[in-house]
């Protein structure tokens, strides 16, 4: 006597059916069995308020690390540095003592004359100018040849490229990326210092030696030229990157408009792109800056290691990052050491505020969008 | 008149984008060559001197013809696997909490803010501060501090890799698994996590891939072995510090496992890279889809 239940009506005639069954198996309707089963599942778990709340605060744990890491840094550099600090405070970064400007400035223009000895670990007299300077140099020579570059491939991938090509170019440009930087020295040390020894620097010191900084006085071919030259091939694909993307941000619209008005190709990249994302292309060089001014390995081979200061940009010399890599495991004694890290505190604060401002910059003109450094 | 001067002014402007487009082109063009230049002579100067034993001996004393550098390859090995113990779980944390509870407040953008600062800085500098953190109360160089060097270094990236694949997740999938009554930490874990796993392992390759040629802050606190070592209380060979010492040494010999090792390390991250962009490429999240 059982009624023919279709199987789009709710199993409310269940419990008419089931004495009918002997014994045995449920009947295919089989859904209110499981239903109570879970309810009766999910009744018995009871409140998962504590786990719940556990494991959230484990994840804030987590991401407070951050945090936790830069006060780790700060904190661990500014111990480390107190003892060279209490010594010169901010003298450190100036001339020695016993010279003025003048005197400095007229030493560096004519070698002829004595050289102050800016970092003397026998005398314990320490003075990171040499350093400081070689940064500079390095990091606005860099970029002065990574920028055009960069922008330049950066307009190829963006508006000229054939659609065939550009995944792979895009890829080439990511692997350049991520080349470690012990490999770009070794490259840079077999191959480019040769290069620049034999055919690159006489003819600089030929074409540009009347300017007085170009001397021909350095015949090993490392030096503060080589060192840009190889830093620039470093922070050209984050540049470039970071330009596509802030390009590839600025709407459509924006080009169509431009071209609408009858301008050529470049008078729209000119006007309708260029001009849109110019405060993230600032921000993308400002990230490349960052990552110029902290670049140890590739630098610390090629740029020399000498501690003088010299007008000819082709000189060997040293950079912040590198003068630690080079003596930081053969520092003589404790003031030796806490100069060193003075020296890393310099570079970590100038990195910090240089990348900040950089991100902040990107981030106006993407909105927010996580940027990606890679 | 005007008809002239204006055919003139849009001569100028043609010619102008045609020059642009070449320079464009140039600029692609020197781009690309040093690191075409870069592979081309890694491969021909590397090949040369790869051989089974550069990955099955230590270094021989100076002078000796031959060796390797399966010290180096073993203490990297060592090296990066206690840096993924530190870096993957609390980077991954991290990105959860950024993607699932932090999502939008305060604190959340100050921590994504403070992690890219954290990207670019210095790797150094983090050598310098586990120096002075481990190093110098252990009074000894160890390849547990040399670790943690690298392990710190991940943290940032995988937690904004992690939560950039977290966000993409969709969230109906989220508020079925709410909707059956699943605890939240269990929708965020085997739910939500699991779903996105293929971009966040891949976030993590990449993490793994840019520390493993990182040798600034293993130079004082892994400091480089010449011997077996595979104690986490001594220092400890690792592949880009041995590539380091061996390019400045005067010993042609050296030079030629330099490039080997070189050649190995580039060819271990340029796989990583590839792998990652091939399962970004073909679609994150086919789970959720």
């Amino acid at each position: 006597m059982s009624v023919h239940v279709p199987e789009l009506r709710i199993a409310q005639t269940r419990p008419q059916t089931e004495p009918e069954i002997p014994g045995g198996q449920q009947p295919a309707e089989a859904g209110t069995v499981e239903s109570s089963a879970i309810r009766k599942f999910l009744l018995t778990r009871g409140n998962s308020a504590i786990t719940d709340r556990g494991f959230k605060w484990l994840m804030v744990l987590c991401a407070l690390s951050i945090f936790g890491i830069v006060a780790l840094i700060a904190v661990q550099l500014v111990k480390g540095s107190q003892l060279s600090w209490n010594k010169f405070g901010l003298g450190f970064f100036s001339w020695p003592a016993g010279f003025t400007f003048g005197s400095v400035f007229r030493a560096i223009m004519d070698s002829n004359l004595p050289q102050p000895n800016y970092w003397d670990p026998v005398n314990g007299q320490f003075s990171a100018l040499p350093f400081v300077y070689g940064t500079l140099v390095t990091s606005f020579l860099a970029l002065l040849m990574a920028v055009p570059l960069a922008i330049g491939v950066a307009i190829f991938l963006t508006e000229m490229c054939p659609g065939v090509l550009r995944a792979p170019l895009s890829f080439l440009t990511e692997l350049l990326a991520a080349i470690p930087s012990v490999i770009y020295g070794l490259w840079a040390y077999f191959v480019l210092v040769p290069l620049m020894r034999e055919h690159v620097n006489p003819w600089l010191v030929g074409l540009l030696g009347w300017t007085g900084f170009f001397a021909n006085d350095n015949p090993t071919g490392l030096g503060f030229v080589s060192a840009s030259v190889i830093l620039a091939v470093m922070i050209l694909p984050i540049i470039s990157s970071l330009t596509r993307e802030v390009m590839t941000a600025v709407p459509i619209s924006q080009r169509e408009a431009v071209l609408a008005l009858g301008a050529t190709r470049w008078e729209m990249i000119r006007m309708g792109v260029l001009r849109n994302a110019r405060i993230g292309i600032v921000g993308a060089v400002i990230l490349g800056l960052g990552r110029a001014l902290g670049e140890t390995m590739a630098v610390t081979m090629v740029i020399g290691n000498s501690i003088e200061i010299h007008r000819s940009l082709l000189s060997n010399g040293n950079s912040m990052a590198s003068v630690i890599a080079n003596q930081f495991s053969e520092a003589s004694d404790n003031l030796h050491l806490s100069a060193l890290i003075e020296i890393g505190l310099a570079l970590f604060l100038v990195t910090i505020v240089v990348n900040a401002l950089a991100q902040l910059l990107v981030w106006a003109v993407t909105r927010g969008a996580p940027a990606r450094v890679n | 008149m005007k008809a002239g001067r204006g055919q003139l002014r849009s001569k100028f402007r043609e010619l102008t984008d045609g020059a642009v487009t070449g320079l464009a082109v140039l600029a692609t063009v020197l781009v690309v060559a040093p690191l075409v230049a870069i592979f081309v002579y890694l491969i021909y100067k590397g090949a040369s001197s790869l051989s089974l034993s550069f990955f099955t001996q230590i270094p021989k004393p100076v002078g000796e013809v031959g060796g390797g550098m399966a010290n180096a390859i073993v203490g990297s090995a060592i090296l990066l696997g206690i840096a993924s113990l530190i870096g993957v779980p609390v980077g991954i944390g991290g990105g959860i909490f950024l993607a699932e509870y932090g999502r939008g407040t305060r604190l959340a953008n100050a921590i994504r803010f403070t992690a890219d600062v954290l990207n670019g800085v210095p790797s150094i500098v983090m050598g310098i501060a586990i120096y002075a953190l481990i190093v110098v109360p252990q009074n000894h160089f160890s390849a547990f501090s040399g670790g943690v060097a690298l392990g710190i270094m991940m943290i940032p990236t995988v937690c904004r890799t992690t939560e950039e694949m977290l966000l993409m997740v969709p969230h109906a999938v989220r508020e079925a698994a709410l909707a059956l009554g699943v605890p939240n930490w269990r929708s965020v874990l085997s739910i939500t996590v699991k779903t996105a796993s293929p971009g966040i392992i891949t976030g993590c390759m990449l993490a793994f891939a840019r520390v493993a040629g990182e040798t600034a802050p293993l130079i004082f606190t892994a400091l480089g072995n010449s011997f077996w070592s595979t104690s986490l209380n001594q220092p400890i060979a690792a592949l880009p510090l041995q590539i380091w010492v061996y390019a400045q040494s005067p010993f042609d010999d050296w030079h030629r496992l330099a490039w080997a090792g070189a050649l190995v390390l580039i060819a271990l991250i340029v796989t990583a890279v590839s792998l990652v962009r091939y399962v970004t490429s073909r679609g994150v999240l086919k789970g959720a889809s």
